[in-house]
């Protein structure tokens, strides 16, 4: 035996040791048909998260299978693709043959949230740890099988035979006579990465064929029996009060057939019918209710945003988040003196498919679970839903349920967590499940949005060496994510709980990126904390009562501040140059010393020696960046054309140059950074949440008659460059995340370019054809 | 009040009787609530997106704001569940071949747009598979009368089109 602590108590019972079949592709595991299989005792393996006895397990091997139970889930990344090809390369097995049981409360370890290209470089490492635990199990048991010396075994495909004999053993022989339960070990002996079969392979993804065929099931087609259908009908403002319901439209909305009921409480509105189209008629104020609203205090005006966030009142807090140096000698000292001042708007994750989610509340527990509620969702976290659900329902934590099931991309906390909390309110109240599907204008005007960012960069330049930098970024939180505290969700704060305080750093949020990874001898980063509502005083974040939104809440959106401070720093840096007749990329490269961070910029150099010329309306920029300043690294080129008459940019061309360490999957990483660079193009040139003193009035994807003020509207499809990618494999070393890494230097190659091309810089996002025919003027 | 309505529907090739409560309920609702279909998806109910797209009587046409009682009787309506359900069907081979998606929740709409694009194409003689730039125009609605705007949140613009060219020069040879 491995020296794991070991105990044998046996399998437990219940939905922990649930298991998919060997032969089996990872399936859609229906609930019920999952429990029936794991009601019995069976052989096999199972290997735990910790020694307690109620821990669940992260890997279950039977003589039917393996089952990865996943705390990280699949957020449409491919992150189960590329944690099945982990596990399977540990365990010693072919492709295809895991099954895979992600974000369940009741049965996958907490793991934390999924996200901040987080999932391969955290979340591998752990289930890599409980693979190579089992394998050491195997070859135990094989040894015991064969009755020879650990050391004389070779493991392939699932088979373990003796080195130069013909015997062998299955894996499936060895499971059907173990009944192990052990602790993943820290210390299990990992495969080498110069054996990898799988590992760095580009494996296709596992969902996708259930996808192509309309067999996969999105949280949005979670059936339970008796289920009713929801929708909600939000204030009128984000600080508006609850006044009436109408009762003529009352009247109304209860002559829909199928209609159910409508729930009121405070400022929370929702109705209940049989079919989803009664709900949708229901909630309708020209078919349904009518819903009076009292106007609150206005929010900050969109137009005021880049004073307002300077503006110290606004202040809570101010952090200096680098001081190196010292920057208030050096940069008056400096030949060359640069300032300049960003700004990027509101944005939102803008999911395809709108936040949808179900809810079964029971008045009784579960006999034998104790469970009370379960509430399928596509959130990011399904242990801190479940914690923020229970405190909204007034339950304790062990007696709801969250199961993950997955929804559209989300990019970020979006609205996911908050229908949860929707469709949990409305089946307590109606005593029955509850489907809640947002409404794409519910999604718009309501989701927690990526804030605002104001950015003020101080540099100075002598000897053509920066001597001296100085950012000063002014944003409100950027992580406003439920947990046990109910205002944390809309329903919560909708039905009088207060949200939780604003952070007191802007750490790895609204300063993610802020730090640069160049060499400058004299940084400073500040971040001045920016209050979202008014708070209990002038230096504190504690929301005071009743709420009272200054700005829009707001939340993490894809690499948080980080998109816009690499936006703000990369655009300075090439003032900079421009300032001190540098090339940039030289620039670049001389203030730099980290050759993993050299080799991704001259990866660019060809393409840059070969760029546009520039001043006549084309154009390349580039830009640099680690992520969080600590990992990936990635540097971008970006070719644009602008048309002078219509102020219309063209992005045709863009260039990557990645490096996340060891690289699981090539295909899948490089999905990802196309995805980057299409979604950081579209919040580079078009996205821009538009709102008035009540909240957001860009409700829907494009303008039009119906719609006439402006939209949220992402790029399109005949607005899509050619991609060109450089992976960088670093086999040796770990595996960073790449969800979110090459989105920050998409609208920092994209302004240097514009500049290359007009000798124009644009500091303000999105650069729209009116700001750019604006600063063409 | 609303007025009732009952229709039979050939939905991928079978006969399906509906009734509903009110004949202005959008298709896409009755596809997926009434008649066990995946395919179409809810993304913005005012034809921005594509999600719902289905093929009535070979018609590329938004469900989410088709009503029923338009819906004439006995047409056709085909979505991504019948397309094949072995997953054989140019397209899908081709989205597979390519790992053209991420969340794939917009794949529904760009396949079955494509489909009945192509079938389209090929109905009015055309011989040639479309280019990179003619599948773009297309899925940002700017072919022929067709304004619908195909969305994808996720970033997979790039290998759809060339998912979607590989299915047409398969289906043209
Ligand atoms: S859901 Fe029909 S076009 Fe968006
Ligand atoms: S793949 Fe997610 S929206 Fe297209």
């Amino acid at each position: 035996m491995t020296t794991n602590e070991l105990t044998r108590r046996g399998f437990l019972t219940g939905v922990g040791s649930l298991a998919v079949a060997f032969t089996l592709g990872p399936a859609v595991l229906d609930q019920q048909a999952a429990q029936a299989v794991a009601a019995g005792r069976r052989p096999g393996v199972r290997i735990d998260e910790t020694p307690a006895d109620d821990s669940l397990a992260w890997l279950v091997l039977t003589p039917a299978g393996v089952t990865i139970h996943s705390g990280k889930v699949e957020l449409g990344t491919g992150v189960q693709t590329a944690l099945t090809q982990i596990v399977v390369e540990e365990l010693h097995l072919p492709t295809g043959r895991v099954g895979y049981v992600q974000g369940d409360t009741q049965v996958t370890p907490d793991q934390g949230t999924t996200a901040g290209s987080k999932t391969i470089q955290n979340g591998g490492p752990e289930l890599r740890r409980a693979a190579a635990t089992a394998f050491q199990a195997l070859l135990d048991l094989a040894a015991e099988w064969f009755g020879v010396s650990r050391d004389r075994l070779v493991a392939s495909d699932g088979v373990i035979s003796v080195a130069g004999t013909r015997r062998r053993v299955t894996y499936e022989q060895l499971l059907a006579n173990a009944d192990l339960v052990l602790v993943a070990d820290r210390d299990a002996p990992l495969a080498s990465p110069d054996d990898y079969r799988i590992v760095g392979q580009s494996e296709p993804r596992v969902e996708l064929p259930d996808k192509v065929t309309a067999r996969f099931r999105y949280v949005h087609d979670v059936r339970v029996p008796g289920m009713l259908h929801g929708r909600v009908i939000r204030p009128a403002g984000r600080n508006a009060r609850f006044q009436a319901i109408d009762p003529g439209s009352l009247d109304r909305a209860r002559a829909i057939p199928g209609f159910v009921t409508v729930v009121q409480r405070d400022n929370f509105v929702g109705v209940v019918a049989d079919t989803e189209w009664a709900a949708i008629q229901a909630a309708n104020p020209s078919t349904g209710i009518e819903v009076t609203w009292e106007d609150g205090q206005p929010l900050v005006a969109q137009e005021s945003l880049p004073e307002a966030l300077r503006d110290p009142a606004n202040h809570y807090r101010t952090v200096e988040v680098v001081g190196v140096g010292d920057v208030d000698e050096a940069l008056p000292a400096a030949s060359i003196q640069v300032e300049a001042s960003y700004f990027t708007p509101f944005q939102m994750h803008a999911a395809m498919g709108p936040s949808c989610a179900v809810a079964d509340v029971r008045s009784q527990p579960d006999r034998e679970t104790g469970v009370r509620a379960t509430v399928w969702s596509s959130t990011q976290n399904v242990y801190n839903l479940r914690d923020s659900v229970a405190s909204l329902l007034g339950l304790p934590s062990g007696s709801v349920r969250v199961i993950y099931e997955e929804g559209a991309g989300c990019y970020g906390h979006n609205g996911a967590d908050d229908v949860a909390g929707d469709a949990a309110l409305l089946s307590e109240a109606a005593g029955r499940p509850v489907r809640v599907q947002w409404s794409r204008q519910d999604e718009h005007g309501w989701e927690p949005l990526g804030p605002a960012m104001a950015h003020d960069l101080r540099g100075g330049v002598t000897n053509g060496e920066v001597v001296a930098w100085e950012h000063i970024t002014s944003t409100p939180t950027h992580v406003s994510r439920p947990n046990a505290n109910p205002g944390t969700l809309i329903a919560g704060a909708l039905t009088g709980t207060l949200p939780s305080p604003l952070p007191n750093s802007s750490g790895n949020t609204g300063t993610r990126n802020g730090p640069v990874n160049y060499t400058f001898p004299n940084r400073r980063v500040i971040g001045k904390l920016v209050r979202s509502f008014e708070t209990t005083g002038e230096t504190s974040g504690t929301p005071a009562a009743p709420l009272r939104y200054r700005f829009m809440r707001s939340t993490a959106l894809r690499s948080l501040g980080g998109f816009s401070n690499s936006f703000a720093n990369e655009s300075f840096l090439d003032e900079l140059a421009a300032a001190s007749g540098a090339d940039p990329l030289e620039l670049r490269l001389r203030s730099l010393d980290d050759p993993r961070a050299i080799a991704v910029v001259e990866a660019l150099s060809e393409v840059w020696a070969a760029r546009p010329s520039g001043g006549d309306g084309a154009g390349a920029g580039i830009a640099f960046q680690r992520y969080e300043a600590e990992f990936a690294y990635v540097a971008a080129y970006a070719e644009v054309t602008v048309d002078a008459d219509s102020g219309a940019i063209r992005v045709p061309r863009v260039v990557v140059a990645h490096d996340c360490g060891l690289i699981i999957n090539p295909d899948g990483l490089r999905n990802q950074i196309e995805g980057n660079v299409i979604q950081g193009i579209g919040r580079t040139l078009k996205e821009e949440v538009h709102f008035d003193a009540r909240g957001v009035t860009s409700v829907v994807w494009e303008q039009n008659q119906f719609n006439p003020t402006p939209q949220y509207p992402v790029l399109r499809f005949s607005e899509v460059p050619d991609i060109e990618i450089t992976l960088i494999d670093r086999p040796h070393e770990p595996a960073w995340g790449s969800g979110e890494p090459a989105i920050g230097c998409v609208p920092g190659a994209i302004g240097n370019a514009v500049f290359a091309a007009t000798g124009v810089r644009i500091r303000t996002l999105p650069m729209t054809p009116a700001r750019v025919l604006d600063a063409l003027a | 009040m609303p007025t009732p309505l009952t229709r039979t529907l050939v939905v991928n090739g079978e006969d399906r009787t509906v009734t509903v409560a009110d004949d202005g309920e959008q298709l896409l609702y009755v596809l997926r609530n009434q008649l066990d279909q995946r395919g179409p998806r809810f993304g913005c109910g005012v034809a921005q997106c594509g999600a719902c797209t289905v093929l009535v009587d070979g018609e590329i046409r938004r469900s989410c704001v088709t009503p029923l009682r338009t819906v004439p009787e006995g047409a056709s309506v085909a979505t991504l569940d019948g397309l094949d359900a072995n997953g054989a069907h140019p397209l899908q081979r081709a989205f597979i071949e390519q790992q053209a998606a991420q969340c794939a929740f917009c794949v529904n709409g760009i396949i079955m747009g494509a489909a009945g694009w192509l079938e389209q194409r090929n109905e009015s003689g055309e011989t040639a598979a479309p280019s990179d730039e003619e599948i773009a125009a297309f899925l940002s609605g700017e072919v022929g009368e067709s304004t619908f705007n195909y969305l994808c949140r996720c970033g997979a613009h790039v290998r759809m089109i060339r998912a979607i060219r590989q299915a047409a020069e398969e289906l043209l040879s």
